[in-house]
């Protein structure tokens, strides 16, 4: 007997799925100008974006209130929410690329705690430096801790976590789980020595919100998350080699020691930025890459900039929801996408039944 | 491509003891031993994956002054195994192959390798959703898109390959092996690790037998699978007879009758 199998011919070209990524951030630059636009028109008070868009296009002065909520509330939270919303899932996604893995998040693995410990450190132990220097480092203060905080302790889970260039995800948790309590024990300890000022503070602080955002805070965060995010074209070929590993990353060509070291200050730059000035924002960082994966391509040359485009719309929705939902008070931000996110991180655990070897 | 006295440690074990290597461009020099004899332990050694000590020289350099990108432009190597994390495509994978700076000519150089290596047509598959054989020829598709050239600028590319063939079915493995043969007949070099016996009788210009660390025969297959260093080596009698027409030697393994544990 002769076989005959009749085999489906398969001759598609392959898709270029840098394309559609392009394409897709076109989409989410409209997004953006929508939910920045939604951000500016909403809030408690009675102001309306366009009643006073109308007055300056008409040359009429604003009232005082209307320019107090526009130009000291409204803009500068939006400022801060765009600011946010791209270093977190920014930080999430090279992150991930780091690790070779999709649940790296830094909210999730301690490099948040650590950022935020070295905060709480520069809140409390900030007042014991002399008011001269006080004055001179003064704002920067709480953001290049943070950074220095979220450094360290990237630093410390991929030494922990690495060996022979293989992360084990096992390790990483367990290690993220350790330094988070860590951080957090080391933090209750300073919030515990903190003066009643110091105290308010940090409890504004540390409920994850945008409420506080003042143009003080937007120019702090500014350059070093522009930083952040410059960096991230030039680290995009080398977390895509990093994907086929350490060794075959080396064997393409590319400088992985270099990539490595970028990608953690880039993380602890922009994680120690977003928790500086806006306390713990979680599952930012594991949604958005997560989405934008499935939605092209993990290809880090677009993933990097959508993510940043796409965390900053999702940081303004969620931003938005906190404040109306029960409005005239507001919800901390950290519990929206707490809400939000957190169900989405079990739907990815879930669709990777059994893919995640620990 | 040439290393002297290579010695690895692993812990307080020493897995390599000096090892003195040589392969020569135009030819396939394959690296076979049994398992935990050092063979993919040196590999990893020449090619700088794993901290060592003596030298290794590519075309009469030094590889520890070069350079990722001096290595990578003449040098591909297919690991063993790849896991991938995300859901790339076949195609998004062989393109990684490619350098940053591209001619026109070499754009279509993916497509090409894919095609090479049997899997035309599979490019918009996703890379985690393949079994392992197709898995380790689209890494090679990606070494050969790499290093599509087996001489440029007259000097000799390598391809190293670690046990290139372990999963395929019998005709991919001649796909494969076909593929290193050809590369090898336009002037460039190739190192692999093999398993399989008669396909390395049948495909190397030189056999590297290792032993607890050490080389314990080289040269010709001719010269290396003998029945007496086979069954030094692996431990078991390994009748080896030769093809007629051209004397290359082949194994049929016979198992031993069974004995009462």
């Amino acid at each position: 007997m002769s076989l005959s199998i009749e085999v489906p011919q398969q001759l598609s070209l392959p898709v270029d799925r840098r394309v559609q990524a392009r394409r897709l951030t076109v989409i989410l630059i409209a997004l953006l100008a929508a939910t920045s636009l939604l951000s500016l028109a909403s809030g408690a008070t009675g102001t309306s974006l366009w009643g006073a868009l109308a007055d300056l296009v008409a040359g009429r002065e604003l009232s005082r209130l209307d320019r107090i909520v526009l130009f000291d509330i409204r803009l500068p939270r939006l400022c801060l929410g765009i600011l946010v919303g791209a270093s977190l899932a920014v930080s999430g996604a090279v992150m991930q690329g780091l690790f070779r893995n999709p649940l790296a998040d830094p909210g999730i693995v301690g490099v948040s705690a650590g950022a935020g410990l070295a905060a709480i450190s520069a809140i409390v132990l900030g007042a014991l430096l002399p008011p001269v220097l006080r004055d001179q480092v003064g704002n920067y203060l709480v953001p290049v801790s943070a950074f220095f905080g979220g450094w360290g302790s990237t630093l410390i889970l991929y030494r922990v976590s690495t060996r022979r260039g293989q992360t084990s995800v096992a390790t990483m948790l367990l290690a993220g789980i350790a330094l988070g309590a860590l951080a957090g024990a080391l933090s209750g300890i300073l919030v515990y020595i903190a003066d009643d000022n110091q105290l308010r503070d940090l409890t504004f602080w540390g409920m994850g919100s945008l409420a506080g955002a003042t143009w003080t805070k937007v120019l702090a965060a500014t350059p070093i998350v522009l930083a952040a995010l410059a960096v991230t074209p030039f680290i995009a070929r080398g977390l895509n080699g990093l994907a086929l590993g350490e060794a075959a990353a080396g064997h393409i060509g590319i400088p992985v020691q270099t990539v490595k070291n970028t990608s953690i200050l880039t993380v602890a730059a922009a994680t120690g930025a977003a928790v500086a000035v806006s306390g713990g924002i979680g599952f930012i960082g594991i949604v958005v890459p997560h989405l934008l994966r499935l939605a092209t391509s993990p290809d880090h040359h677009s993933l990097l900039p959508n993510a940043a485009l796409l965390g900053a719309s999702l940081l303004l929705a969620a931003d938005l929801i906190a404040r109306v939902i029960i409005a005239p008070a507001e919800l901390p931000i950290g519990i929206v996408t707490a809400v939000l996110g957190a169900p989405v991180f079990l739907w990815i655990l879930l669709k990777r039944h059994g893919a995640i070897s620990l | 491509m040439q290393a002297f006295d290579i010695e690895v440690d692993f812990g307080n074990s020493r897995i390599l003891h000096g090892v003195d290597f040589t392969a020569k461009p135009g030819e396939i020099t394959a690296i076979v031993g049994p398992n935990g004899s050092g063979k993919t332990t040196l590999l990893r050694a020449m090619t700088g994956e794993i901290p060592h000590s003596g030298k290794v020289l590519l075309n009469e350099e030094n590889v520890a002054g070069m350079k990722p990108w001096q290595l990578a432009a003449i040098r591909g190597v297919q690991p063993q195994t790849t896991n991938i994390a995300f859901p790339f495509t076949v195609f998004e994978i062989v393109r990684l192959g490619l350098s940053t700076v591209l001619s026109a000519a070499e754009r279509d150089l993916p497509l090409r390798a894919l095609e090479k290596v049997d899997l035309s047509g599979f490019g918009n598959r996703m890379y985690q959703d393949l079994s392992g054989g197709e898995q380790q020829r689209v890494q090679l598709a990606r070494v050969l898109t790499q290093i599509w050239q087996p001489v440029i600028d007259g000097m000799p590319r390598w391809l190293i390959l670690d046990e290139p063939v372990a999963s395929l079915d019998i005709g991919h493995q001649f796909t494969v092996m076909d593929l290193t043969r050809d590369f090898a007949a336009r002037g460039g070099g190739v190192v692999t690790v093999m398993h399989d016996l008669n396909l390395t009788a049948m495909f190397a210009d030189k056999v590297v037998l290792m032993q607890r660390g050490q080389i314990a025969a080289q040269g010709s297959p001719k010269e290396v699978l003998t029945e007496a260093n086979l069954a030094l080596t692996y431990g078991c009698p390994l009748p080896v007879n030769t093809v007629p027409h051209d004397g290359t030697p082949f194994l049929l393994p016979q198992a031993r009758p069974a004995q009462p544990i």
